[in-house]
């Protein structure tokens, strides 16, 4: 069952009088439980085609629909109220509230969410352990490390059992082996959740974790590989 | 939790916090203050104005504004008298006075001044008069002979007490009358000008003297509460015949007061505005910074799915906080303050002589109405939760992809 469905989605940005193309017409599909990367060059469109599928950016045309939900027909409230509750966002940095612990900034979806304070704190805490953060539950993120704030952000977008999760780069500022240990946590969220997971990179070994690679270049799908094993 | 939020987030930057903290506090103290102090101000000069001889509501002969002489007395009080019976208002006093100008001189000097008869226990209640006295005795009912001056005229004339002055006036058959009299006390007054004006003698003194039966020349009513002067004086004007009388307040009486007033009053709410906008600006500049630096923070909180309204209402916990902070410190300080003056007030004589000339006391005592501080808090409050609505528009316009751009 798909639960992605992007078609023809193209994008374009004026940057003072300059024109550029980001996206030139991409569609793709994705299933329920896949493992994608975005692969491609930097400036290929990587970014962008994960923000429209996000829905925190629109296309110029084409169509994006997600676990049924058409982006056309929605409006930015209705927008928003899908991003809260059936997509989960992990950015290369700045992921997480400083003010609060990675506890609370878990807490916090669900505090939106309006799940009661006795669950949040369960479901917080049982998925921190989740992503190997036992004990750390009330340290600020710059009391974390860079890697352990990636999982605090990763805990975060599982939390809410979204239908997917969107990674832009979530390694890009990890020492390698850092990155290693948070994709194999992710693969692991994804094995043992059933979580939908779409990431982008241009870390060819990050790519190694994949099991479906989307190569983009120059805002168009270059080949689109899905690995048997 | 949204709470604790934004209280974190307060104490982020505590010095920019700190910053608009004190825009806040200086704003509430002052006005507080500013208000206190006003309202001390402008009573100590209704007080001083009214209680020099005029009170609230004044009874006359209609012709006597235009000339106060004898011949323009109201020579058979006892209607008017029975008029303010049914009229005045529980709590209201009453005085009569026979006034006229007179020349007083001993044997080195002379003057022209007022000369007031008076009934010496009612003019007690309502004048100055009564707490005035600093040396010898206030004047005896029965005193026939007694006279009571200034201490300006009392220094002037190199006289003291014990000593006679000799007055001339004209009296009610147009003839001279001239009569010593013997100094029993010696008045103080706020200002210099009263101790040289008035002299005072006894009501029956005065009617020996000026040949004058049952005439008076005016009738001084002071109320017990502001509000009441309009209408009482509404009232007694229905009553008496107002081609012969003339039923004047205090505002009719001391028109410069009353423009005093409004221009004290004026003055209020240019400072109202002048604090408010500095502290506005000060407000909005800080919060614009703060959001700012919090660009990505606001993105963020888009992408994860709130809505524009809930980054308002985040930030604007925020600034409401801040605001609740300096608007209590603020209110303390001002409190503070005032209360520190309360015992001595505030010697305007640091400020030099000059605020004799408005008729004021040289030492104001603040006073702080509930009024004046629930205006002053809700106003602070109010203006400052909606300037603070321009910063936390400005963070729920911040979309995630712009933020992540940054
Ligand atoms: N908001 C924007 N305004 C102007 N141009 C933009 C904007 N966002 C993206 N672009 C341009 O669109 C193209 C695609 O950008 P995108 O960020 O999607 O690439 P990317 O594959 O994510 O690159 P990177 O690996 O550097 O993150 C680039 O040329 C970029 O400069
Ligand atoms: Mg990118």
């Amino acid at each position: 069952m798909s639960i992605v469905r992007a078609e023809n989605i193209k994008k374009r940005y004026i940057q003072g009088k300059v024109e550029v193309h980001a996206l030139r017409g991409v569609s793709v599909n994705i299933d329920q439980g896949e493992f994608v990367a975005m692969a491609g060059p930097s400036g290929s469109g990587k970014t962008t085609v994960l923000n429209i599928i996000g829905g925190i950016d629109n296309p110029d045309s084409g169509q994006v629909i997600v676990d049924g939900n058409n982006y056309s027909d929605m409006t930015q409230s209705k927008l928003a109220e899908l991003r809260l509750n059936k997509i989960g966002f992990v950015f290369q940095a700045y992921n997480l509230i400083p003010v609060l612990s990675a506890e609370e900034n878990v807490e916090y979806i669900m505090l939106l969410q309006g799940v009661s304070a006795k669950e949040r704190k369960k479901k917080a805490r049982a998925i921190l352990d989740d992503v190997g953060l036992e004990g750390k539950y009330s340290r600020r993120p710059s009391e974390l490390s860079g890697g352990q704030q990636q999982r605090v952000a990763v805990a975060r977008a599982i939390v809410s059992n979204p239908a997917i999760i969107l990674a832009d780069e979530p390694t890009a500022n990890l020492d390698s082996k850092t990155g290693e240990s948070l994709l194999d946590m992710m693969k692991k969220m994804n094995r043992e959740k059933d979580v939908t997971f779409i990431f982008s990179t241009h870390d060819n070994m990050v790519m190694e974790y994949a099991k479906r690679i989307v190569k983009l270049k120059d805002g168009q799908i270059e080949n689109d590989i899905i690995k048997d094993k | 939790m949204y709470f604790q939020l934004a209280w974190r987030n307060i104490w982020r930057n505590p010095r920019r916090t700190f910053v608009i903290i004190s825009a806040v506090v200086i704003g509430v103290w002052s006005m507080v203050f500013l208000s206190a102090f006003s309202h001390g101000m402008l009573a100590s000069m209704l007080d001083n104005g009214k209680s020099v001889l005029i009170g609230d509501i004044q009874i006359h002969n209609k012709k006597y504004r235009i000339d106060p002489s004898i011949d323009n007395s109201m020579d058979n009080p006892d209607k008017i008298r029975a008029v303010l019976d049914k009229t005045l208002p529980q709590g209201a006093v009453l005085t009569e006075r026979i006034k006229v100008s007179t020349y007083v001189s001993n044997a080195r000097h002379s003057t022209g001044a007022v000369l007031v008869g008076i009934d010496p226990e009612n003019e007690k209640k309502i004048s100055f008069l009564g707490k005035s006295i600093t040396k010898g005795e206030y004047l005896d009912k029965k005193d026939m002979r007694g006279i009571l001056v200034g201490k300006a005229l009392l220094e002037k004339f190199d006289t003291a007490i014990g000593k006679k002055l000799i007055i001339m006036a004209r009296d009610k058959k147009g003839k001279v009358a001239s009569k010593a009299f013997r100094i029993r006390g010696v008045f103080n007054a706020e200002m210099e000008a009263t101790e040289k004006q008035f002299l005072f003698i006894t009501m029956t003194g005065a009617r020996k003297l000026l040949n004058m039966e049952k005439g008076i020349s005016e009738i001084s009513i002071v109320l017990n509460s502001e509000p009441m002067v309009e209408k009482t004086a509404a009232e007694i004007k229905n009553r008496l015949d107002t081609e012969l009388f003339a039923v004047e307040t205090w505002k009719d009486l001391l028109p410069m007061l009353k423009a005093y007033v409004e221009i004290f009053n004026g003055f209020m709410y240019i400072w109202y505005v002048v604090v408010f906008v500095a502290m506005g600006f000060g407000i909005v500049n800080t919060s614009l910074m703060a959001v700012f630096e919090r660009v990505r923070e606001f993105g963020l909180l888009r992408a994860l799915g709130l809505k524009p309204w809930p980054v308002i209402r985040s930030v604007l916990t925020e600034s409401i906080f801040i605001l609740l902070i300096g608007i209590i410190a603020g209110n303390l300080l001002g409190y503070v303050s005032v209360l520190l003056m309360k015992d001595n007030g505030l010697d305007l004589a640091m400020f030099g002589k000059g605020s004799e000339f408005f008729g004021m006391s040289r030492v104001i005592y603040p006073i702080l109405t509930m009024f004046d501080v629930m205006n002053v808090n809700l106003v602070i409050f109010f203006l400052g939760a909606v300037v603070s609505l321009y910063p936390a528009f400005r963070a729920s316009r911040i979309t995630p992809v712009e933020a992540m751009r940054q």
